[in-house]
């Protein structure tokens, strides 16, 4: 139904910093339940696209637009809270949670709707909030450690946590950048299923150098390189072209 | 269902909570056993406290280093002393702008003749004034060493402006000399009790509503914001409108505190506001142990009680004693003097640690025998305790 109209449209869009042009002239669309990757080689530009998307940093040039629930957003004039709260969720490369809350209370920041100081004040976690982040923990296996603090985490446990956090509060759009790294095989494979399992009712934007893990999820992929789009189109589409044997993967996805 | 015990915090502070009960007792008893000039200063010194409660908010649990909080104190202080020299002048010019040579009463002094605005003032200007500032300040997202500065430079300039002012603050001699406040003699020794128990209850109040934001969500918000601001951001909070709440709270208790101290001390000076009080504020803080609440009133107390007895026995030294004990919390314990508690817990630590090392080095000794006679006795030395990142 919703299919014809993309919940992320990037049009033409330019980031520069100075005179460096860290992204020139991209544009994608990105469809409802897609699960789409971005991947290039180191400094192509992946974590500053997805940094103008959630509104870290502003765009040059073109703009992105955003649709939810019938609503259309020009996510350049958007503050970047505010585009949390319309739907849109990002995880950063290096991963960040709060260290001086213990896990569950990472998860309880997460996972409420109204983020002013009066309800924070006011109300109590719903007895539903609770069930969520209780399911949540236990996905990524957490749930028994949720009343420690995160800095007994390992990298990659600190990478779920962060997932969690995302996916407890239920974002219509995840930009996710590297969620692998740093995990082993096992717990890579557990990210993608739990991928698969949001997808349903998410878009998911994701940055990955994992290339096996992008053959497992992804829907299609988008190479950028030196900031421009190389090519888009499915796995096996985008690693048969040459171009992108000669300036990424064959260089062994690194 | 375990659901009770998923949420937690509150709890654990059980043991803060016993010792603020023992030093609210103290100070509500203090009257029984103490002479009427160390009520007084106690008096005093529980104004101070007050200040230290919305520091710690601020810095203890928001991370944010203010050091001109001597600025809220000073208007709250301002505001009170402002309506006691109108009750102190019955009518007339306040003395200090006769000397002036001011005619007329300035406009901005008239409201003073009411207690009621008084009252409201000490709060809202205080309130007012930090929403400002901190509004330009949080949401043009400066913070840190400049937000530090900044807020130096704010205590310096209003100490100058109330110095500047001779002819409408009292210029540096402050405004003093007060008969009456509300009506009542400032210098009975009910009105002093009154205000002594008055100055309790607000402390006690202001203890139980900081506690009660710290273990709401907004006291998980505020250390989110110290811990990783950008992840709050990106989390869907505003990090800058929880910051101006809590420092339009520290400043409402700065407020509330000075207007307090005018009727106890008798006078407000430009120095009681100025850079080097207003960074006193924050040692107290740290001394008393930061992001704890009960520690910054501990804090407050000792620090300030330590202060009048050296300077009472030494009085030309008692300022590098003061020094001499803030080094030596911050060296010995990074966490305030409320850290002395894990004391014991720490030393059996250590005293563990020794003798495990010295097992692991007498079988390593043993070991190496075997091998190689000669051997470095010292064993991997790992640090005890945290070290609160100051
Ligand atoms: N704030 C900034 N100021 C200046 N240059 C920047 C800034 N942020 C990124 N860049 C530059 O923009 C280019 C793209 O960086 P970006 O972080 O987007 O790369 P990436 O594709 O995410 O790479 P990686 O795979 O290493 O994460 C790099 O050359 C980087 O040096
Ligand atoms: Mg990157």
């Amino acid at each position: 139904m919703a299919e014809a109209v993309p919940v992320l449209e990037i049009r033409d869009a330019s980031i520069t910093f100075g005179n460096f042009r860290a992204v020139k002239n991209v544009s994608t669309k990105v469809y409802e339940n897609e699960i789409r990757f971005l991947i290039g080689p180191n400094g192509a530009g992946k974590t500053t696209l997805l940094d103008a998307i959630c509104g870290k940093n502003r765009l040059s040039g073109g703009n992105i637009i955003y649709r939810s629930e019938g609503e259309e957003y020009d996510l350049q004039k958007i503050k970047e809270n505010k585009i949390v709260n319309i739907g849109v969720g990002r995880k950063f490369q290096a991963p960040s949670v709060f260290t001086g809350l213990t896990i569950f209370e990472n998860m309880e920041l997460a996972v409420v709707r109204d983020r002013s100081v009066f309800a924070s004040l006011k109300s109590k976690l719903r007895k539903q909030e609770i069930e969520d982040i209780k399911h949540q923990l236990q996905f990524v296996g957490l749930y028994e450690m949720r009343n420690e603090y995160p800095t007994v985490l390992s990298h990659g446990q600190k990478q779920w946590l962060e997932i969690a956090m995302l996916c407890v509060s239920k974002p219509k759009l995840m930009l996710l950048d590297e969620p692998v790294a740093g995990m082993g095989r096992r717990e890579t494979q557990r990210t993608a299923e739990l991928l698969k399992i949001i997808q349903n009712n998410c878009t998911i934007v994701v940055v990955e150098h994992d290339m096996q893990f992008v053959k497992e999820v992804a829907t299609l992929v988008t190479v950028l390189h030196d900031g421009e789009l190389l090519c888009e189109g499915t796995m096996d589409e985008v690693s048969g072209n040459q171009q992108v044997i000669d300036v990424y993967l064959g260089r062994g996805g690194e | 269902m375990d659901l009770k015990n998923l949420t937690v915090r509150g709890h654990r502070l059980t043991g803060k909570n016993i010792l603020a009960m023992l030093i609210f007792l103290f100070l509500a008893t203090a009257p029984i056993y103490m002479s009427s000039f160390r009520v007084n200063m106690l008096g005093k010194y529980m104004c101070f406290a007050l200040v230290a409660l919305g520091i710690d908010m601020i810095w203890g649990y928001t991370g944010i280093l203010s050091l001109g909080h001597g600025v809220y104190f000073g208007l709250g202080a301002y505001c009170m002393a402002m309506h006691l020299k109108l009750e102190a002048s019955n009518g007339e010019l306040p003395d200090f702008m006769a000397w002036s040579a001011v005619e007329k009463l300035p406009a901005f002094w008239a409201p003073f003749h009411s207690s009621v605005f008084t009252i409201c003032a000490v709060v809202l200007i205080p309130v007012i004034f930090a929403a400002i500032i901190g509004s330009l300040t949080f949401l043009n997202r400066i913070r840190g060493v400049f937000f530090c500065i900044l807020s130096q430079a704010l205590s310096y300039a209003l100490a100058t402006f109330m110095i500047g002012r001779q002819e409408y603050f009292g210029g540096s001699n402050g405004l003093t000399s007060f008969t009456t406040i509300f009506g009542f003699s400032v210098n009975s020794p009910t009105t002093k009790m009154v205000l002594f128990y008055f100055t309790l209850v607000f402390l006690i109040g202001a203890f139980a509503l900081c506690t009660k934001i710290v273990n709401s969500r907004v006291g998980r918000v505020l250390i989110a914001v110290r811990d990783a601001e950008n992840r709050v951001r990106f989390t869907g909070y505003s990090p800058a409108v929880y910051k101006v709440f809590v420092y339009c709270l520290s400043a409402a208790l700065a407020g509330i505190a000075g207007a307090l101290y005018v009727p106890q001390v008798g006078i407000i000076s430009p120095t009681d506001i100025n850079i080097a009080p207003s960074t006193e504020m924050v040692i107290w803080v740290a001394v008393g142990g930061k992001a704890t609440l009960v520690g910054s009133i501990l804090g407050a107390l000792v620090v300030n009680f330590t202060k009048s007895i050296v300077s009472e026995q030494f009085p030309d030294i008692w300022q590098f004693f003061i020094g001499a004990l803030f080094i030596a919390v911050i060296l010995f314990f990074p966490g305030g003097l409320i850290s002395i508690k894990d004391l014991p817990a720490k030393v059996i630590g250590i005293i563990r640690k020794k003798s495990s090392k010295a097992d692991a080095a007498d079988t390593a000794a043993v070991n190496a025998d075997a091998r190689e006679p000669k051997k470095d006795p010292k064993v991997s030395r790992t640090p005890v305790g945290k070290g609160g990142s100051v």
